[in-house]
């Protein structure tokens, strides 16, 4: 891959001005943020206001993330990908040069912002990402490239965010853009037709990937491969069941894992409550209302306890009873 | 209607041919016959880049309209796949430029658009290259030095498969090694439209000294044209069929 990016790589120095043919906007660019496959990324200032601008040789692969980005901020009510702002050739002395630009997306990546935090923040922003993983799927994308430094978290609130859409690939064909070892085909599980499992997978690898920072190589590929990690480590144990369904595709859409997550996570927090003695038992019957053995115990020793109390009261009842009628039969 | 077929060789290779006919030559022929040609050049472990003599993989690439990349073998699955799916976006695009300047006039391709017009261009270049129907010669180098690198080279395959076969055209693949026993290329799979049954196939063969690039490319463009043929010959019974029928 280095050989290409050598031939679509555009060196733009820091200070230079891009300035576009077509719409006769200008752009200074402050620094470099990242460069990829397709071209490099640059911080700029346009007015006073900071945007990303991205810079490529290649014509054909801009212009269609463009085109995605353009159908993203179609996607109503939620910010999915940057917002598109425009796209324009420069015309330089080596030749045309086509750029776009977008919003300037603050945060720190995913695994750099965890690193300072507790656990539950990993599962709160996991289920802020299959929530808007739901609302693109719904809108007929799928993300396509997956993968802990495309996504940002920006704030505060931390809020999730995407970065690269360069893989959003519309559901139904094949997927444009993806990252070893966040793809299911890499790893013998699946196809690389864009469809919410796809995305999925990569949810999942991306959890493995918090439990072992440092990833893994393929070995024997495939379930017997994952399971071994998930059962080897503390992290995941418990979302072992999770993992397993979605490295096996049975989760038809993103809502239904982030609903089985958001029961692993209340379910944990519902144990916790229960250690507590002066706990409402109303309250804790209605928060194990999920089938868990947890849960399930938990209640029937509050059953039992509910039993003794109403036998001993009724022995009470009648061993008062029966005095008053002794006293009776006596007087 | 007719979608139309992509047409393409990719040759794997990790040196300099020696013998017979020059590949550069023969890669012009190709493109003549609407046959793009990809290369992907191997580096050893302890090779770095530019120190091999690799160029002939950009000229014969260059020369066959086609794509090439110089990768270490651990970079290969991506790189078969993304030479493939670039070299079939840039096909379409040539094709698209050409009925572009036929109805702009004026030497106009899709750069000269505006960005929006462009992208409207673009849709439909992603959209072919999705529907299109594609056949893939894989034809790989097995000369002694290629040994090691083998099971690398028969993986990547299995991966392309994976990733041409989400799309919704047709693929055919088939594969191919030189130098052959007796001839200058061997088959190792005749045209199939998924690789996942590779086991062993390049095992088979005992590994050489002479890499006949040449002579390996100009008998790879026979198997197209003999595939066309017998197409044909296909297309023609349908129509019959249909004639008899109606």
């Amino acid at each position: 891959m280095m050989n290409t990016s050598k031939n679509q790589e555009v060196n733009v120095p820091i200070g230079s001005i891009i300035s576009g043919k077509w719409n006769q906007k200008q752009y200074l660019v402050l620094r470099e943020l990242g460069s990829g496959a397709t071209g490099t990324v640059y911080l700029a200032k346009y007015d006073h206001s900071k945007v990303a601008v991205k810079v490529s040789r290649d014509t054909l692969s801009i212009t269609s993330e463009v085109n995605v980005l353009k159908h993203l901020s179609k996607v109503q009510g939620k910010t999915l990908g940057p917002s598109f702002i425009e796209m324009d050739d420069w015309v330089t002395s080596s030749g045309t040069v086509p750029f776009y630009v977008m919003e300037y997306v603050q945060g720190e990546s995913l695994f750099v912002f965890m690193r300072q935090r507790k656990d539950e923040w990993f599962g709160i922003l996991l289920l802020q990402l299959l929530g808007d993983l739901a609302e693109l799927h719904n809108a007929g994308w799928v993300f396509g490239d997956l993968k802990p430094d495309n996504l940002l978290i920006s704030g505060p609130p931390p809020k999730i965010r995407w970065l690269d859409v360069g893989g959003t690939t519309m559901v139904g064909r094949a997927v444009k853009e993806y990252t070893e070892f966040f793809d299911r085909g890499f790893w013998g599980m699946g196809s690389r037709r864009a469809e919410p499992s796809y995305d999925l997978f990569a949810v999942g690898m991306i959890i493995m990937n918090y439990a072992y920072p440092k990833r893994f190589d393929k070995k024997e590929g495939g379930w017997t491969q994952l399971k071994k990690l998930i059962d080897r480590n503390r992290i995941l144990g418990k979302y072992g069941p999770i993992l397993y369904k979605v490295f096996h595709g049975q989760y038809q859409n993103a809502i239904e894992m982030r609903q089985d997550l958001l029961e692993l996570y209340s379910r944990k927090s519902a144990a916790k409550t229960t250690n507590t003695p002066k706990g409402k038992p109303a309250a804790q019957t209605h928060q194990q209302s999920q089938p868990g053995r947890a849960g399930r115990t938990q209640q029937k020793k509050i059953k039992k306890r509910r039993h003794f109390m109403e036998t001993v009261l009724i022995f009470i009842f009648l061993f008062v009873f029966y005095i008053v009628y002794l006293m009776g039969q006596t007087l | 209607m007719n979608k139309g077929t992509l047409r393409q060789i990719l040759l794997i290779t990790d040196g300099c041919s020696n013998h017979g006919e020059d590949p550069v030559a023969i890669a012009a022929l190709a493109r003549e016959k609407g046959i793009a040609i990809n290369v992907i050049g191997i580096l050893s472990q302890n090779e770095a880049y530019g120190e091999h003599g690799l160029k002939e993989v950009e000229d014969i690439a260059m020369s066959g309209g086609g794509v090439s990349q110089i990768v270490y073998a651990t970079q290969l699955a991506q790189t078969v796949k993304m030479v493939t799916q670039k070299a079939m976006t840039q096909t379409i695009h040539g094709m698209i430029n050409k009925e572009l300047t036929q109805i702009l006039g004026d030497e106009q391709q899709m750069e000269d658009l505006p960005p929006e017009k462009r992208g409207q261009v673009m849709e439909v270049v992603d959209e072919i290259g999705e529907t299109v129907n594609l056949e893939v010669l894989i034809l790989v180098d097995i000369s002694a030095s290629m040994d090691d690198k083998l099971p690398t080279v028969q993986e990547s395959l299995i991966d392309l498969s994976i990733s041409l076969n989400s799309r919704t055209g047709n693929n055919q693949f088939s594969i191919y090694a030189f130098p052959g026993k007796k001839q200058s290329i061997e088959k190792l799979q005749d045209w199939t439209p998924q690789l996942d049954t590779l086991a062993k196939t390049f095992k088979k063969i005992s590994t050489g000294g002479i890499t006949p690039t040449g002579p390996a490319l100009k008998e790879a463009l026979e198997l197209f044209s003999d595939k066309r043929s017998k197409r044909k010959l296909l297309g023609d019974y349908d129509e019959y069929v249909e004639e008899s029928g109606s």
